[in-house]
């Protein structure tokens, strides 16, 4: 595969674009999509991209298509990946659903935007729950929520290798003001950097002569009896489970000491970073908790900071209402530390937001 | 001053309206407010519309409307229409809505000979999210996701949806496709549709080729050139099945 | 330097997201952290278009604000859907070309002034380079970038029309002069609210 990237390079793009990029970068091979704002620009970039890379595309009927071609895609053993949001989101539930119930190493990028339904195509926090705990199963996925271009681009080439090393379908949970927005970021070619690269395998199509080489493969998602699939279901869990450790990834500031740490993830957190700062130096003693996979969530993590800290106060801040707030509270069971809200739906959050929230509850 | 004359059917507080410059969608629902008017059917009209550019029409019309999903107007029209079937249903979509993602119940609707009036405005790229491919753009068409041009090897040729409906519907249905540029015959077409409901008979569906200037970056001159010269001959305008007689079959292939 | 953010805002076709992705690209030249984000919506041509710049130094926070340090309206549509991003410590600019009643106006600002940018564009240069003054005035008034690095991006970003016509170059260049002048003089005077 020719590389993408030469030397490392600064640009100056969008989230989408750099999506488009990373990808390119990480050798996916085929991209499935279909239109929903706000993220078409990955599948514009791509379209242009390809054909000099060698790379595939196809826009296909709807969003339930794009899920299930990437589904065969990944069987057939080719790197391949969607994108949505919202409505498209929920579509691509029943795919996601197969790629978790058959081990498929899906990769899907969703810009947020505001919901429920058709809500507004710009912005919001409010696929959290579908992301990590959409369709009929356990949520056995991995779920990465970025907060700058930058991890945009490292993270989207993490989720090909973390999705072919383990096979869960792993997303990169951006939003609409990632997507359309430009800041600076680098792009290199991930073998510099020394990444380890997984190499895709098929799971069919295999090669050589079925009854001669080998049996035949034969996949499936369904089962007759109820103890059949409950050894399976328990098999993934165990397998989520030990892997989870190695898996979760986190930031937190500030929390050797304080009253109130503010817990809050992709772009958001970014307000929360500056409004720690602001309060410290205005004397109040905040600190700040990102949980960047949020499945699996890190719980042990927050609870240590919880603990070390000594904060009598957990304020979840998130443009959404209460996604964060009800994942966080599931994970953390047990915690008797109050938690207090900043919900703001489909709507952006600054530092004087968080700042002035602190202010009132403390 | 002469103030432009509207449908009664139009709702004015909303006008004017938020569709482009040279985009065809007004033209099709002066056409269907006219209509509307002239049959008297204001006050048990439903109106619904899907995502895309068709969901502008939200509030369009003096008449009880709502907003769907992408694709899935077909079906609500279909929920009200068997719960409540004096009411007269009228589905507007685009071709994405329609052939795309919708097409699985605009199919099925019309092998079931549903009794609803479907009016599909066809611009041959997705409008509202910037210009993608649809399923009716063109060979060689560019469009945000074949911005090399459309390659019907890899994407299969434009679908002709009023064709393959006719083949799957009885003849009490009603299939037609109309140009913005002949508005007469495209008047005519959808009345047809909406009397192919008022009289019981069955699936009504008028696709209507339309302009979008906006994402075709087509100058006034070259959009009215790419309808009537390219669209126009790939897709044939004309009456494909009609309960009324003959029909106007000028255009279309016997 | 600390954050400024700029809130630019006209109607489809002013030119008002070229200009800003350009002042953009200028401070991303300059190695300073830098955010644009349009505003975007439902339909795709039609109502204000609005450009959400923030330049700093240190990393940028939230990509969207809600007080701006300076706001620039270039329509009387743009000036009431701008007023939200004015506080006592914004300078709220508009083109004096259009008449902005009293009541429009936002009630807290620290400086408002009309400045003739379309007029100057109209009689002085060119009806095209109105957005020109305009990036030229944002400069002016703040000091977003350095006046050589804006050309500079200027310069790149028009490249290929410039190189058909040489004689935009110059024209360009001066209503990026113009306009720096005319935010200068608008710093000085301006109702102080």
């Amino acid at each position: 595969m020719d590389k993408v990237i030469g030397d490392a390079k600064k640009a100056f793009i969008t989230g989408n674009e750099t999506v488009a990029w990373a990808a390119l970068a990480a050798g996916a091979e085929v991209m499935f999509g279909y239109p929903i704002t706000p993220q078409n620009e990955v599948m514009h970039y791509w379209t242009r991209m390809a054909p000099k890379y060698n790379r595939e595309f196809l826009q296909t009927e709807d969003e339930i298509s794009a899920g299930f071609t990437v589904c065969g895609a990944v069987q057939s053993g080719k790197k391949a990946f969607t994108a949505t949001a919202g409505p498209g989101n929920v579509l691509m539930q029943e795919p996601f659903g197969m790629a978790e119930a058959m081990r498929l190493p899906l990769v899907a990028v969703i810009q947020q935007r505001g919901g429920p339904s058709s809500g507004t195509v710009v912005y919001s926090q409010q696929e959290v729950t579908l992301t990590t705990f959409g369709g009929n199963g356990e949520g056995m996925r991995i779920v990465y929520s970025t907060a700058t271009h930058q991890e945009i681009y490292d993270y989207t080439i993490k989720a090909f290798n973390v999705a072919w090393k383990h096979r869960f379908p792993t997303f990169v949970l951006g939003d609409g003001y990632q997507a359309k927005m430009r800041e600076p970021m680098e792009m290199y070619d991930p073998i510099d950097k020394g990444i380890e690269m997984v190499a895709p395998y098929p799971l069919i199509g295999l090669g050589g002569e079925i009854g001669v080489d080998r049996e035949p493969a034969h996949l499936c998602n369904i089962y007759s009896l109820e103890e059949e699939l409950y050894e399976v279901v328990l098999k993934h869990a165990a397998e989520y489970e030990a892997l989870s450790p190695s898996i979760v990834e986190w930031t937190e500031g500030e929390c050797e000491d304080a009253d109130i740490i503010i817990l809050s993830h992709g772009v958001v957190s970014r307000a929360a970073d500056d409004a720690v700062k602001a309060l410290r130096a205005q004397g109040i003693k905040a600190s700040y908790f990102r949980p960047i996979t949020l499945r699996p969530f890190p719980q042990q993590a927050l609870r240590d900071a919880i603990a070390r800290s000594g904060a009598k106060k957990l304020l979840v801040a998130e443009s959404a209402y209460g996604q964060l707030e009800r994942l966080t509270r599931q994970e953390i069971y047990g915690e008797t530390i109050k938690i207090e809200t900043l919900f703001k739906p489909g709507v952006g959050i600054i530092d004087n937001d968080i700042i002035n929230k602190v202010k009132s509850v403390l | 001053m002469v103030a432009p004359v509207t449908p009664k059917s139009w709702y004015l507080p909303t006008k004017p309206h938020k569709f482009c410059p040279g985009c065809g969608h007004g033209i099709v629902l002066k056409a269907l407010g006219e209509n509307i008017d002239e049959l008297g059917i204001q006050d048990k009209t439903i109106f619904g519309c899907d995502i895309g550019c068709s969901l502008l029409s939200w509030n369009f019309f003096a008449c009880d409307s709502t907003q769907t999903h992408h694709g899935r107007t077909t079906p609500v029209m279909v929920g009200i229409k068997r719960s409540r079937p004096e009411l007269v249903t009228v589905g507007y979509m685009g071709d994405g809505g329609g052939y795309s993602i919708g097409s699985q119940h605009l199919v099925n609707a019309a092998v079931r000979n549903e009794k609803l009036t479907l009016i599909l405005v066809n611009n041959t790229n997705y409008g509202m999210t910037g210009g993608q491919m649809a399923p009716t753009t063109l060979p060689g068409q560019k469009t945000e996701t074949t911005p090399y041009g459309r390659d019907p090897e890899l994407t299969g040729y434009p679908t002709k949806g009023p064709e393959f409906i006719s083949a799957i519907t009885p003849d009490s249905a009603y299939v037609a496709r109309a140009t913005v540029s002949k508005y007469k015959q495209l008047k005519r077409f959808i009345r047809n549709a909406l009397r192919n409901q008022l009289e019981g008979n069955g699936f009504s569906f008028v696709e209507v080729l339309s302009t979008c200037p906006t994402n075709w970056r087509t100058n006034a001159q070259q959009t009215w050139h790419f309808l009537e010269d390219d669209m126009e001959k790939y897709f044939p305008v004309g009456e494909i099945k009609s309960p009324f007689g003959k029909g106007d079959k000028t255009n279309v292939a016997d | 330097m600390s954050l400024i953010r700029v809130a630019l805002a006209g109607e489809g076709g002013q030119g008002v997201q070229s200009v800003a992705e350009i002042l953009a690209e200028a401070a991303y030249n300059q190695n300073k952290q830098t955010i644009y984000i349009p505003n975007f919506g439902l339909e795709q041509r039609g109502g204000v278009s609005i450009a959400f710049i923030q330049v700093s130094d240190k990393r940028i926070g939230a990509p969207k604000f809600f007080k701006a340090d300076i706001v620039v309206a270039l329509s009387e549509r743009a000036v009431e859907r701008t007023t939200i991003y004015s506080d006592s410590n914004t300078i709220f600019v508009y083109d004096s070309g259009f008449k902005v009643p009293e009541e429009d106006l936002p009630k807290e600002a620290k400086k408002i002034v009309g400045i003739p940018a379309l007029e100057t564009a109209n009689q002085e240069l060119h009806p095209r380079v109105f957005n020109i003054i305009i990036m030229g005035a944002v400069i002016g008034l703040s000091n977003i970038v350095p006046f050589a690095a804006a050309k500079e991006a200027l310069d790149h970003k028009l490249a290929y029309k410039f190189e058909k016509n040489p004689e935009l170059r110059e024209l360009n260049y001066r209503a990026l002069q113009i306009g720096k002048e005319l935010g200068e003089k608008a710093l000085q005077e301006g109702v102080a609210v």
